[in-house]
């Protein structure tokens, strides 16, 4: 198969890559830029393990097609690490106990991010609609709301530490 | 034993922090140069003859290296008593091929392997296998494959096993009862639906081992997967991953038999990942139970008799279905105290997908039932609900109607009235709309079964800067069980969580701790790591008190020191560390514990005298909304309270507690996957639906700690009990907004639209 080259800015940098005109920006990511945080629970939409920001909106990147993304800019979770900080919504995850097994983390908190850039001050019910097309098994889904309230008002708005000490 | 520093607290979990930087590996991310790529061939019929398999054609396909079958395969037939059942001729035996050879018995069975240079090229060598099949009658209802006139799954009956419970006089007790209720329940089938889907990478190392590293709850299946490859148990190695969610999904074998097979016949390192649809058809789901009950009281709410009559669909092969039906069948009276008592279980073979362990293993069917039961029978006798269940409640130091005698505390009067009174001020009632209230309470076991003589090993070691290392073979589900395990070791030497590192699920490298399964981990490796801590400490302060020159008794670790307790004396852990390497001290512990054993079960049996380690009970009550006009149910509130013994990580706890009650509402109202003729009709996440954020209240907890568990300071276990009452409650609920009994799940809006229009 042809392949054609993808140009497009992921996590602050400008990538350009070889890719096959069938592939998913979640194969693309995955295994050519090695972002193995991003997560496949399905390959069809319906679990959002997979989400990363485009252009400021999250979407499932096992939906979209890599050209699609032809000079957009991604951000995936550890594009939130870019400065070797923690970001707050992460930290709020850790402290809030809304990490079980962390399959659906890395979309949860992508899905977060997009509503938070958008909505600094989300009632309890957006944040409900904002992931809800994030599946969690594991948590009952009330501590991961917590966390990113808790973060919406104030109580985890610093940075945290070094990522990496 | 001093006062305890950091159990019970909310602990930030180790792992959490690389789990939300995505730095955490799972099944899926690894990979090995020159790997190849693997795909499995699945039956399309729920019951056919294979003629022929003709792999010809994708044999010559470039960039195939491998294609296995059933003939390729050393010992592909695996035979394996069922457990407990017993006939003249000796033990009924259940046999599974690894890859169908000349017969499928279920939509998804496995005929062929394939490995190749890249995932596309095995997809398409996949399409290229031909497989002759003569499709043959399905069996798809347990209680029609009990008939003599039934196609037979397996060769001999569709019967796999039995199990009964016998007490008392059941008919003198149906006599003495003032009233009598009587249903039949029917639940279904329920996939665990993690996130994360089956897989991992294997190759082959030096001296020949198998290397496999994938997502399981049970790496001691290394066993199993030397047996089929015939060659030595210590020549497999199953390293385990961070798990993406399991509930028992991941506890049979998945892929780890096949890509051994791959890895033996080809010498490279080969990844096989299952997609969502293939991890549907592949693994096993939660039994459907058709529960025939009668249940007798007397006018002052009092139990007389109860008679149960259980079938569940155990799928096409044996797996643990002979066991799960024991769970089923010593749980069938619920936390009671029954006089006359009979049941009676099957399990049975159909040309269903298989079902084995699933979270509650056996445990929430039968509570739907006896829930349901208990709230009929309080209408009936116009009782109060809570006030018929604590007449009624099995009482420490009692026997079970099964046998076994209650040896913890059994908190339940105080766990519904909690449950119950936790419950905020009904929301008001809207036109259209139906408010109603219910509850349900559970026991369920924690630990394995007594006769299977569990045990778990750890090792806990001291470094020269005064760090310490944990190994124990515990995979980590996600619950947190390694998390609570550093935190265990931590409280006892007084060294922090940062300073400890904790090796988990390597079946060559960690000791062996047993299975992430029944609710056992924090029991069993938890007290292991308590142990092994327990003679650190003492080695520790043994030296430090030559050191000091004051008696053990007198000394305490906390913060890297030893300290006098009553004293201002002082010295670094570190120093003490270095004298001990000086004189040559052992520092290092590796600890064994052991549940209680007990004597083999079998089928003939009427009473146990001990069948669990020990059980947990608990309460949910639940709030619903109910539309009339479209049937729609909306939980509005959830309450689940426990006696949960003692909290080690409060966070943790309260995380199963939140995440079972919610699994348990996908339970009730929407979980199904529907299985018509053997086809499964719910095959991907669009279509089995389980619950978003939007479906679910916040669920409120409340943790009693009676700390009279078996686990470490008193714990018992919450990891399966949090999910067991939920559809009961539920249930319960339905009930009281719309005066209908709902006696199957799930309970769908259809379901609730046709019964209200029935009614009027």
């Amino acid at each position: 198969m042809k392949k054609y080259t993808l140009h497009m800015v992921v996590n602050g940098e400008e990538i350009s890559i070889e890719t096959k005109p069938n592939a998913t920006l979640l194969e693309v990511l995955r295994d050519e830029l090695n972002l193995m945080e991003v997560k496949e629970g399905c390959g069809q939409g319906d679990c959002g393990a997979c989400a990363v920001i485009l252009d400021g909106k999250a979407v499932n990147s096992c939906l979209t097609l890599a050209m699609q993304a032809e000079g957009r800019e991604i951000t995936t979770l550890s594009g939130l690490n870019k400065n070797g900080k923690i970001h707050p919504l992460q930290k709020s995850f850790v402290s809030h106990g809304a990490i079980q097994c962390g399959f659906c983390t890395p979309g949860m908190i992508m899905s977060a991010k997009a509503l938070l850039d958008k909505n600094p001050h989300p009632t309890r019910d957006e944040i409900k609609i904002a992931i809800s097309g994030n599946l969690c098994r594991c948590t009952g889904y009330k501590k991961i709301i917590e966390a990113i309230e808790a973060v919406t008002k104030g109580k985890e708005e610093k940075e945290g530490e070094n990522v990496r000490a | 034993m001093s006062e305890l520093k950091l159990i019970g607290k909310p602990a930030q979990r180790y792992d959490a922090r690389d789990k939300a930087l995505g730095i955490t590996k799972y099944g899926a991310d690894f990979v090995m140069p020159g790997m190849l790529h693997a795909k499995v061939l699945r039956s399309k019929y729920p019951s056919a003859k294979i003629l022929s398999i003709n792999t010809h054609e994708a044999e010559r396909l470039p960039g195939v290296k491998a294609i296995i079958t059933a003939k390729d395969v050393p010992y592909n037939e695996r035979a394996s008593n069922v457990v407990g059942q017993t006939t003249e001729i000796g033990a009924i035996q259940a046999i599974q091929p690894v890859l169908a050879k000349d017969r499928v018995r279920f939509l998804g069975e496995p005929i062929a392997l394939i490995a190749a240079e890249s995932l596309e090229i095995a997809e398409k060598a996949t399409n290229l296998i031909k497989v002759d099949y003569e499709k043959l009658p399905v069996v798809s209802d347990p209680i029609e494959a009990m008939k003599p006139s039934s196609p037979l799954v397996h060769e001999g009956s569709n019967i796999l096993a039995k199990w009964k419970i016998a007490k008392g006089d059941i008919e003198k007790g149906f006599k003495e009862s003032d009233v009598i209720v009587e249903n039949t329940y029917y639940t279904q089938f329920q996939d665990h639906a993690y996130m994360e889907l089956e897989g991992g990478v294997a190759w082959i190392d030096n001296d020949e081992v198998i290397n496999i590293r994938l997502t399981t709850q049970v790496i001691e299946h290394y066993r199993d997967v030397a047996k089929v490859l015939g060659v030595p148990e210590s020549k497999i190695r199953v390293i385990g991953t961070f798990i993406g969610g399991g509930f028992g999904g991941k506890e049979d074998v998945t892929v780890e038999t096949f890509l051994a097979l791959l890895v033996q016949k080809t010498k490279k390192p080969v990844k096989l990942i299952y997609t969502r649809e293939e991890s549907i058809l592949a693994h096993d789901k939660r039994h459907p139970f058709v529960m025939k009950y009668k249940t007798g009281a007397k006018k002052n709410g009092k139990l007389v008799a109860l008679k149960a009559e259980l079938v569940s669909d155990a799928g096409a092969y044996a797996y643990l279905s002979p066991w799960v039906l024991l769970y089923a069948t010593v749980h069938a009276s619920g936390p009671y105290d029954i006089p006359n008592i009979k049941v009676d279980s099957k399990t049975v073979y159909t040309n269903n997908i298989f079902t084995s362990a699933f979270r509650c293993f056996g445990g929430t069917q039968v509570c739907f039932a006896y829930e349901s039961q208990m709230d009929e029978l309080a209408h009936k006798l116009g009782m109060d609900s809570l006030k018929i269940r604590e007449i009624n409640y099995i009482k420490r130091g009692e026997k079970l109607p099964a046998g076994q005698r209650i040896e913890s505390t059994v908190a339940l009067t105080e766990t519904a009235s909690r449950a119950w009174k936790a419950l905020e001020k009904p929301n008001k009632s809207k036109k259209g709309k139906r408010i109603g209230r219910g509850f349900a309470s559970m026991m369920q076991s924690y630990g394995r079964l007594t006769m299977l003589h569990d045990s778990s090993h750890a090792w806990v070691g001291i470094e020269m800067d005064g760090s310490l290392i944990i190994r124990t073979g515990v995979p980590d589900l996600g619950g947190g069980q390694g998390s609570s395990l550093v935190q265990i070791a931590s409280e006892i030497l007084g060294i922090p969580g940062e300073d400890i590192s904790i090796h988990l699920t390597d079946s060559s490298l960690t000791p062996l701790a047993g299975t992430t399964t029944a609710t056992r981990q924090l029991y069993m490796s938890g007290n292991a790591v308590l142990q092994a801590s327990r003679n650190l400490r003492n080695m520790i302060l043994s030296r430090a008190s030559q050191m000091l020159n004051v008696s053990k008794e007198e000394l305490d670790l906390t913060d890297k020191k030893v300290i006098v307790k009553k004293g201002k004396k002082e010295i670094p852990l570190v120093d003490v560390v270095k004298e001990m390497a000086a004189d040559g001290l052992p520092r290092n512990s590796f600890a064994m514990f052991n549940a209680p054993f007990s004597k083999p079960l079998n089928s003939e049996m009427e009473q146990y005298e001990r069948v669990f380690p020990d059980f947990t009970f608990g309460t949910q009550a639940a709030e619903v909304e109910i539309d009339e006009e479209t049937g729609k149910i909306k939980v509005t509130q959830l309450v689940s309270s426990y006696d949960v013994g003692r909290v080690v990580n409060r966070n943790s706890v309260e995380g199963q507690m939140e995440g079972g009650a919610v699994m348990g509402i996908g339970y009730a109202l929407l979980e199904d996957i529907k299985s018509e003729k053997g086809i499964i009709q719910a095959k991907n996440l669009a279509q089995y639906l389980i619950p978003t954020s939007l479906d679910v209240p916040e669920v409120k907890t409340i943790i009693l700690e009676s700390k009279t568990g078996l686990g470490p300071f008193g714990a018992k276990g919450i990891g399966e009990p949090s999910m067991t009452p939920t559809a009961a409650a539920i249930a319960n609920a339905i009930y009281d907004a719309t005066g209908i009994r709902f006696t199957s799940l799930p309970i769908t809006p259809e379901k609730i639209i046709m019964a209200l229009k029935k009614k009027e």
